[in-house]
């Protein structure tokens, strides 16, 4: 029996029909999709971002999966168990969109926050990092994983609020390099 | 409660993120390193799918995308345990898998390669992992696809597997290999991974796991993040 770890590979480009099957139109199904929260749900916010590589080029096939507790601060809610996924191969500008509710603290002394995880073609290995809200400004100086993140590179980790006519938007890009490169974290 | 790990991804393990001979890697890769955190719920917990997050179809292959036949190609069945690193049963947990079909051609919408496709064979899965960690699932061995990496590259029969395990720390993709395929020692995207750990890539070809007169059995067993963690609370 093997006990190392299994190693990890690429998601690779044809990822769509075995994760995503219904948001890129396959016949079969899929576990989870961009929408935690409907309609209905009080307090629904939006997320949406790109995955912007090297040079500055929007990502069309990278796959971003969230995790989150519910806006009380508890993981594994109902319904759509805090739980998303989305490609960012069927939107004319390369976007990934959570429709769900934001989070509310989990406590130790964490603002809130989601976890993210990315897949793509390149990427042999997926990565995390976190989405923070930039109108938790407060909670933001006193989280310890932000405060584990150089100065100058938290904003990379937080979304941007914007109040539409439809709602409220977080505006969140994931930039692979460059300038604002976005941190990823490793646990 | 912040729970802290001794062990988390284990990097002599995992290929790395900047890997030149798989030339993607060059725009995508972080340049800076990696910033380790303490783990805490975010990272401990994660979604559970079991049973009621799969069809009856779901785990077979050969049969959820026939149309006016059977698939075409070698009909093969593919097992194995999903376990922690101490060996313990990960269990009742959803295991997705995706690939090619005996032709070497995604359905997916965006491959080119000049193969045929099969209207009969969709080449996407799931099932569950049992009591003891088993997974199973029918499905026609996929054929080999070139690829634009290099002059003359070819990709190995592979199939895409999605893990999810336990929680967020121990989520898993990964690609499933056949043994003694010649193109493994000249794939990339198989070499990217250290030398010691490449062989847990390749599935074993198992003679019990045959069913006679129906179809070849291979065994890939899977090990997930978790279990070798001293926890403490600080
Ligand atoms: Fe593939």
């Amino acid at each position: 029996m093997v006990t190392k770890q299994t190693p990890s590979q690429t998601v690779g480009p044809y990822f769509a029909y075995g994760l995503t099957a219904q948001q890129y139109h396959y016949p079969n199904g899929q576990i989870a999709d961009g929408t935690l929260a409907d309609d209905k749900m009080p307090g629904r916010v939006r997320i949406i971002g790109r995955v912007l590589d090297g040079d500055g080029q929007p990502i069309p096939d990278a796959m971003v999966e969230i995790w989150q507790a519910d806006s009380d601060g508890r993981y594994g809610w109902a319904g759509a168990r805090g739980f998303g996924r989305q490609g960012t191969g069927t939107d004319a500008e390369s976007r990934f969109i959570f429709d769900t509710v934001k989070p509310g603290s989990i406590g130790g002394g964490q603002a809130p926050h989601l976890t993210v995880i990315l897949f793509m073609r390149g990427l042999l290995t997926h990565l995390y990092t976190r989405i923070y809200f930039s109108d938790d400004a407060e909670a933001n100086r006193a989280d310890p994983v932000l405060a584990a993140v150089p100065a100058d590179r938290r904003h990379s980790l937080v979304a941007r609020r914007e109040e539409t006519a439809n709602g409220i938007v977080y505006h969140f890009d994931i930039h692979m390099q460059g300038e604002g490169e976005t941190v990823f974290f490793d646990f | 409660m912040t729970l802290r790990t001794a062990s988390g991804r284990d990097w002599a393990s995992h290929p790395p993120l900047n890997y030149p001979p798989y030339r993607s890697t060059a725009l995508r890769a972080p340049t800076k390193p990696l910033i380790p955190i303490a783990r805490s719920l975010s990272e401990t917990t994660g979604p559970i799918y079991g049973d009621e997050s799969v069809g009856p179809l779901d785990n077979d292959l050969t049969r959820n995308g026939r149309r006016n036949g059977e698939p075409l190609g070698e009909r093969i069945i593919v097992t194995g345990r999903v376990v922690d690193e101490l060996g313990r049963p990960i269990r009742h947990s959803l295991v997705e898998v995706w690939q090619a079909n005996a032709a070497g051609r995604y359905v997916h919408k965006v491959d080119q390669h000049d193969a045929p496709l099969d209207p009969n064979f969709l080449g996407g899965g799931r099932c569950v992992t049992d009591e003891d960690g088993i997974y199973r699932f029918y499905t026609i061995k996929p054929g080999a696809y070139p690829w634009g990496n290099h002059p003359n590259a070819w990709r190995p029969n592979h199939i895409h597997f999605s893990l999810l395990g336990p929680s967020i720390a121990s989520r898993l993709v990964t690609q499933m290999y056949f043994p003694g395929d010649p193109l493994l020692t000249l794939d990339p995207i198989y070499l990217g991974v250290p030398a010691e750990a490449r062989e847990r890539l390749v599935s074993t070809f198992s003679i019990d796991v045959t069913e006679p007169g129906f179809a070849l059995g291979y065994v890939f067993d899977i090990v997930l993040r978790g279990g070798r963690e001293t926890p403490f609370e600080r």
